[in-house]
């Protein structure tokens, strides 16, 4: 299994053809409070780049985007009832969606737990 | 974004800084939004006191002969019936009765004190400046922070180091000393919560704000919980769920157009607002409690059926009542509480409710009828 990061804050943990994606703990400590967290529906498809799920805080709705091209597989349904999850468990319990991969090649342009570190470190 | 050189710097910015304080560009200035979370924020004002820094916002001494008589053409409140200390909310009022701004207005020995939003103080001030006559003379309190601080905790908290302002009541204000400083003290404040509001002078704010905060009951609060906070009282943001398009009875802000104006008329725009008065609006300004957790926020269109009939103006989690709020205009026919009606988020209707506002009791410190 590996992990890899984007650049707007998503974790991507690839084990074969599908991944588990969530936002990083840096992303939840940056939004505050999470009140609401929108998953997206099985068999959704979803591409790279593109919108795949929302979260909201007490202030503001963000977007989480897709970190790659697929479909959905499974959606974070415990999001629903406590979305604050992702505030207390980014990297685990809070996980948003799982994505079957279409081109396993889009994991390429992703940065590593160490490039990741050090991409927050100098914002 | 702390970087950004366009950003105006609060007396109490590097305060901020140190106590951890997340920076973000509010009326033009690097205000803090939170520190250790807006939820936390919101419940300890809500149970204890908060010190929120408002220095952003203007305030002004406006005096000369006949200075309230002056006013009172743009305003629509009472203000010759102030006495000194006590102080009203009013709306400044544009040639068509639109609303510019929303103020507070207090009688003071040495002219009116007027506070304003941070941003739009300046266009206030020009619009003053032009719409006063001559002898009027604005100043604009540059040199002076203004803090308040709110909760049911606030006025024990402040009256052990500034003695005497548990005296004060709900809409009062007065001058008080901490040590050999001058504070101008009001019992008033955006929360719904009892608590002050602190004018001192810019050279002392920072020992000040450290003197409430070692106060156990006070902590610093930043303008995200503001926000929850004042939605929670139903209390208009101007910008937002008022504007230059809205009028005063439209706004929800009837009360704020006392009885001898309504009888005497003679402010700007009085025409259409003492008709608006009498005949209804055509909108108004409603609180709306919403089904479910989606969170149904500002821009979002409100319909009825297949009807839009308004649109969300403020909105968002409330952490008090524990579920989404929201406040917007509505047309006329469905502005009674309990009319249901949708909300549109990402595509999706979300169920509304409209509601009597506050969302959470007032719990202000009024003077009772009898004293």
């Amino acid at each position: 299994m590996s992990r890899y990061f984007t650049d707007e804050h998503e974790w991507i943990e690839v084990e074969g053809n599908t991944a588990t994606v969530g936002i990083t703990d840096y992303a939840q400590s940056q939004l505050g409070d999470i009140v609401f967290a929108e998953v997206p529906a099985v068999g959704a498809s979803l591409s790279k780049g593109g919108d795949a799920a929302v979260v909201e805080s007490v202030k503001a709705a963000s977007d989480v985007y897709a970190p790659v091209t697929g479909i959905v597989t499974e959606g974070n349904d415990a999001l629903a009832d406590d979305p604050a999850l992702v505030n207390s468990d980014p990297e685990g319990a809070g996980w948003f969606f799982k994505i079957e991969l279409d081109d396993l090649s889009e994991l390429d342009g992703l940065m590593d737990a160490a490039a990741y570190k050090a991409f927050v470190d100098s914002l | 974004m702390s970087d950004d050189t366009e950003m105006l710097e609060l007396p109490l910015g590097d305060w901020h800084r140190a106590k951890g304080a997340r920076m973000v560009s509010f009326a033009g200035y690097s205000m803090p939004i939170q520190y250790e979370g807006i939820m936390a924020e919101h419940t300890w004002t809500r149970s204890s006191a908060g010190l929120f820094d408002v220095s952003h916002m203007g305030q002004l001494i406006l005096s000369g002969d006949n200075v309230t008589a002056a006013l009172e053409a743009l305003v629509p409140g009472d203000i010759s019936a102030l006495k000194e200390g006590r102080m009203r909310y009013s709306l400044l009022l544009a040639h068509d009765g639109g609303v510019l701004d929303d103020l507070m207005i207090t009688a003071t020995p040495t002219g009116l004190y007027v506070v304003v939003n941070g941003a739009v103080k300046h266009q206030d001030i020009a619009f003053l400046r032009a719409n006063l006559p001559d002898n009027i003379a604005i100043n604009h309190l540059e040199d002076r922070a203004l803090l308040a601080l709110q909760g049911p905790k606030a006025v024990e908290a402040i009256s052990r180091i500034v003695p005497g302002v548990d005296q004060l009541f709900f809409m009062e204000a007065d001058i008080f000393l901490w040590g050999e400083i001058p504070l101008w003290i009001s019992r008033s404040g955006y929360t719904g919560e009892d608590g002050v509001e602190i004018s001192v002078a810019v050279e002392h704010v920072t020992e000040l704000a450290d003197a409430l905060c070692a106060q156990l009951e006070v902590k610093p609060i930043g303008l995200g919980a503001r926000d929850s906070l004042r939605l929670e009282a139903g209390l208009p943001l101007y910008g937002h769920d008022m504007d230059p398009s809205t009028d005063p009875v439209e706004g929800n802000a009837s009360f704020a157009i006392s009885k001898r104006r309504r009888a005497e008329g003679g402010f700007h725009g009085s025409e259409r607002i003492l008709k608006a008065l009498s005949d209804g609006p055509g909108r108004k300004l409603v609180g709306f409690t919403v089904e479910g957790k989606v969170p149904v926020r500002e821009g979002a269109p409100v319909f009825e059926g297949e009807t839009q009939v308004g649109v969300v103006t403020s909105g968002g989690f409330a952490p008090s009542v524990g579920a989404p709020i929201a406040m917007g205009y509505v047309a006329a026919a469905h502005i009674a509480p309990g009319t249901a009606l949708e909300a549109e988020v990402r595509g999706k209707r979300v169920p509304l409710t409209v509601a009597s506002m506050p969302f959470i009791p007032h719990t202000y410190h009024r003077r009772g009828k009898a004293q």
